[in-house]
């Protein structure tokens, strides 16, 4: 691949230091001829079946739009702003074919500002619903979270539509910022997100992104550190059903000394061809000196016929780190709590549900935003009445 | 009543060499009231009686019988054994991440006695049972055994063995790992279990240590997979003092 000057202009003014190739993160640059069309067998394609993707990938722009439905607490607006803006606000350049395509074809994009020093408490809460598959919508958004302002961001999918949305936060110095991308669609819904952070100076920021609909669903969350002591923690949760294909494609960027970078994704699958995919990244650049990062997945297979990818990687420049580590593991139930619950009397049926729960409300006590815990148990609850429940009937 | 009989019990585990016997024919009676401690080396076998009572997925029973009551132990499922009263504290308990340990707890006593425990004496009773074993309330909101020092392991263990009430106890190792303090907790705990009425305790220790507060009715030595001798607490006081060499030797 070609690494050509715009995306090296971009890269050089994002963290002010040399242009560096990962190979699993190609350089951000807006100009589609960075970002050709796929065939499949790019290392960042390789797992995403491109035909499911409904021709999203060479897809014009379109007037068809989500609907919004939005909670904003007092003191937060919600405006709309031209592509030029979006950049000169600072905007993280699209790093693959879909966001560059979603920046090219969106033509406006929303701004939700929080402004300095703002408390906002209520969670802010975004509804996006589409109404059918045939409709190809492009989705641009900013969160931009002023400096020591204190926030948390929903955003929820549901219903249906071809989506590709490029989505940048901005989180400002000493800022607490709390994003959520949930996932709800309809079984034919197509979704490409790229949902990119910049964590500001001493800032800590969470991101959770939990799939749980779709036909297919392929996320990006990537952060980046505009200076030392930001903190970010990427949670991710998902459930794949028969036939879904559920990407979570993670990278921290660690540009600045003192970061800390935590992922933690979990997920299930039940049902023949239900796919997962998570690759996780961490790159810790020669400037990145006394940070910590872990990244961690974990993927519980209910059934056969199903496939979970789980890819960790850690590329190193510096030596000179506080610590790094992976983790990822694929199993079926750990017979070894299933015998001690049952050890207990608790019958083979509910000692599965018990785990099976047990396993995603780690997670989801993490959220931090409860009136989404509570639906994501529910939801957890109503995927396993599908399958685990049944099975050992 | 409750007894429990073990005879000629003989168990296997698969090994990359093909099958190992590990018990090679355990006859152990335990009725009403009366406390067993089995003592025994490493690699006795020890905890693969425990176990196997208990129907761990890992070991085949290849011969011998064990009843509980006059029922078929070996022919029920994990879940039916702990129903018909049987009860198993683990050298190692399993952690179960995301699971409460209240949850757990009302989860178990739900599934043993066939119905919910009433709201409110139940409460009360998991958080007398966690005091009275120096566990703190805040216990139950915590995952089961998991970030659990070795010691709240072994005393969680215990808070179950008084909560759950089974016919019959075994404890695996218990004592491993404890320190003084924790030990007389714990002791305290299963003596409060083996005062009530007809409750049978299989004790498995590889220390005399916890035979001080928990007095055996009867002492037997586990070596090479059976019982090699059997006693009264006298038995302890031997091993005390001697340790398993004449034992070991004679095995080889």
């Amino acid at each position: 691949m070609t690494v050509t000057d715009t995306a090296r202009e971009s890269v050089e003014s994002a963290v002010e230091q040399g242009p560096l190739f990962s190979h699993l993160n190609p350089p951000p640059s807006y100009d589609l001829a960075d970002h050709p069309v796929p065939t499949g067998r790019e290392e960042i394609w390789r797992f995403t079946p491109l035909k499911r993707l409904l021709g999203i990938l060479d897809g014009d722009a379109s007037d068809a739009h989500l609907t919004w439905d939005t909670t904003l607490p007092d003191g937060v607006t919600l405006t709309e702003i031209t592509a030029e803006q979006a950049r000169e606000i600072g905007e993280l350049a699209p790093n693959d074919r879909p966001s560059a395509l979603a920046a090219a074809h969106a033509g406006s994009a929303m701004l939700l500002d929080v402004p300095a020093e703002a408390e906002i408490a209520e969670p802010i809460v975004l509804r996006l619903h589409g109404d059918s598959v045939d409709d190809l919508v492009w989705g641009r958004l900013l969160v931009r979270v002023g400096r020591h302002a204190q926030a948390t961001v929903a955003v929820v999918h549901t219903g249906s539509a071809r989506y590709s949305a490029i989505t940048t936060v901005l989180a400002g110095d000493a800022s607490t910022v709390n994003v959520l991308s949930l996932q709800d669609w309809d079984d034919d819904a197509v979704h490409l997100g790229r949902d990119a952070i910049q964590v500001g100076r001493d800032a800590t920021v969470k991101h959770t992104s939990i799939s749980f609909g779709g036909d297919l669903v392929r996320m990006h969350a990537n952060v980046e550190y505009a200076g030392p002591g930001g903190s970010a923690e990427l949670l991710g949760l998902y459930f794949a059903d028969e036939g879904q294909h559920l990407e979570h494609r993670l990278f921290a960027d660690h540009t600045a000394p003192k970061t800390k970078s935590h992922v933690l994704y979990k997920g299930a699958l039940q049902g023949q061809g239900a796919h997962t995919v998570w690759i996780g990244n961490v790159l810790i650049r020669k400037v990145a000196e006394g940070i910590e990062t872990y990244e961690e997945n974990r993927n519980l297979v209910l059934s056969d016929g199903c496939q979970a990818d789980s890819v960790p990687n850690l590329e190193i420049e510096t030596g000179e780190i506080e610590g790094a580590g992976h983790a990822s593991a694929t199993a079926r139930f750990d017979d070894e709590q299933l015998f001690y619950l049952r050890s207990r009397g608790v019958s083979e049926k509910e000692s599965r549900r018990l785990v099976v729960h047990g396993f995603f409300n780690d997670l989801i006590r993490k959220v931090g935003i409860p009136s989404i815990e509570a639906q994501l148990l529910e939801t957890v609850e109503a995927e396993l009445a599908k399958n685990v429940l049944r099975e050992a009937d | 009543m409750s007894e429990l009989v073990i005879k000629d019990l003989q168990v296997s585990v698969d090994t990359e060499d093909g099958p190992k016997e590990i018990l090679k024919g355990v006859t152990l009676t335990i009725k009403d009231g009366e406390t067993h401690a089995i003592m025994g080396p490493n690699g006795s076998g020890k905890s693969t009686l425990a176990y196997s009572i208990a129907g761990h997925p890992k070991y085949t029973i290849t011969g011998g019988t064990v009843t509980l009551d006059g029922d078929d132990v070996l022919a029920m499922t994990v879940d039916e054994r702990a129903r018909a009263g049987l009860f198993l504290a683990m050298q190692y308990p399993v952690e179960v991440p995301g699971v409460s340990v209240s949850n757990f707890l009302r989860t178990a006593k739900t599934a043993l006695d066939g119905e919910a425990p009433k709201l409110r004496t139940w409460v009360k009773d998991v958080n007398a049972a966690l005091e009275q074993l120096n566990l703190d309330p805040t216990f139950g909101t915590r995952s089961v055994n998991e970030g659990f020092s070795g010691g709240e392991k072994k005393r969680h263990e215990i808070a179950q063995l008084e909560l759950l009430n089974p016919k019959v106890a075994i404890l695996d190792e218990t004592d491993s790992g404890l320190d003084i303090d924790a030990l007389k907790v714990v002791s305290e705990g299963v003596n409060r279990f083996r005062a009530q009425e007809g409750k049978g305790v299989l004790l498995i220790t590889h220390y005399t240590r916890i035979l001080r507060y928990i007095e055996p009715d009867f002492v037997h030595v586990f070596v090479d997979g059976k019982v090699a001798e059997s006693g009264g607490a006298e038995l302890a006081e031997e091993l005390e003092a001697n340790g398993y060499e004449k034992y070991l030797s004679a095995a080889v």
